[in-house]
């Protein structure tokens, strides 16, 4: 909002970029990289999002007060996935105390 | 603006400003376009939560059962995949350049761009129509026609069926998500080029434009995310 006017061309050539990252993304996926397929995909997607988020949807010229929102927005995502994959990925480190499982006598008295 | 006895409820100036699109609410353009700005990315933050819940429980059973996420993955058609998102992401341009029209006032560049915009999101949506269909020739749509055979069962065996379907169920329930984002986006669209038409936006006032632009931006990210997150997985060597 209340943004200069991007000149025709810069909107254009972002559009290249995008375009030459979709391609690189799909022919990546017939390298085989291992694990590092994945890293490459997101990366590329991250990369993309960018573009759009600060071209097309021209947040480089936005005020502090919307970027500081958009930033709130995706650190509150990255607290929803990393805490719910935290709990996953930990659940078997620990096993349940045999006190627990319905097949242990009690242990008390 | 004075309400004392005797004295005009709206002044002369008042009543220019709102002319120029100014909503009486506001100081002035300036605080009027930072407040409608600030809206649409608290609503769009909101849908990054939104998303967000489907992406987090993705992430863990990609995680928990990743090859049969993978032999899932390669019943996609990549190449449908890709020709969609490069569709997508000409619709972002169309949509960015329809905004730059409405700020240049330049009424009939903002009409052809927003049809553009809309044509490209239908291509979009026919696309993804016949991706659907294509489920249900293959039989892998969970719960509803779920009984892969042949090439498509060779495939998706491996990685074990039950957590195929529930795959697919991820790939329904995203992609299904984003479609209905793209058809409340369309109709969006639809309202504006008809308001365009009329005349409606100036350079002073074309908010209308550049929020449902935001949102249409938003929508493209998302897919951005998916096309990777649910075709490539595991990659195709």
């Amino acid at each position: 909002m209340s943004q200069p006017i991007v000149p025709q061309k810069t909107y254009l050539f972002v559009f290249l970029c995008l375009i030459s990252l979709t391609i690189l993304t799909t022919g990546v996926a017939f390298i085989d990289l291992g694990p590092f397929n994945t890293v490459v995909a997101l990366a590329i997607a991250f990369s993309k999002m960018l573009l759009v988020v600060l071209f097309f949807m021209g947040v480089r010229h936005s005020s502090g007060l919307v970027r500081i929102t958009l930033v709130a927005g995706f650190f509150w995502l990255a607290l929803l996935i990393a805490f719910t994959m935290s709990d996953y990925r930990t659940r078997s480190w620990t096993p349940a105390p045999d006190a627990w499982s319905s097949t242990a006598p009690p242990t008390h008295p | 603006m004075r309400t004392r006895l005797g004295r005009p409820l709206v002044t002369d100036a008042e009543a220019h400003a709102h002319d120029t699109g100014l909503a009486h609410q506001f100081e002035d353009l300036e605080q009027q376009q930072e407040a409608d700005a600030l809206g649409i990315w608290l609503f769009l933050v909101t849908e990054i939560m939104f998303f967000g819940g489907l992406f987090a429980a993705y992430a863990i059973y990609r995680w928990l059962y990743f090859g049969a996420f993978q032999g899932g993955s390669h019943i996609l058609d990549i190449r449908l995949g890709a020709a969609n998102t490069i569709v997508l992401l000409g619709s972002s341009l169309t949509m960015a350049l329809s905004v730059r029209s409405a700020q240049t006032g330049n009424r009939r560049a903002t009409v052809v761009f927003l049809l553009a915009t809309m044509i490209l999101g239908g291509i979009f949506l026919g696309v993804k129509a016949y991706e659907y269909n294509q489920k249900f020739v293959e039989h892998v749509v969970p719960s509803l026609d779920w009984a892969p055979e042949g090439e498509t069962l060779a495939r998706l065996a491996p990685g074990g069926l039950e957590h195929a379907e529930i795959y697919f169920f991820f790939y329904f329930a995203m992609t299904g998500l984003h479609a209905l984002h793209m058809i409340i986006g369309m109709g969006l669209l639809l309202w504006l080029v008809l308001r365009a038409r009329k005349g409606s936006f100036t350079p002073h006032y074309f908010a209308p434009v550049e929020v449902v632009g935001l949102y249409w931006h938003f929508v493209d990210i998302v897919w951005i995310f998916l096309f990777p997150l649910l075709y490539l997985i595991g990659g195709r060597y």
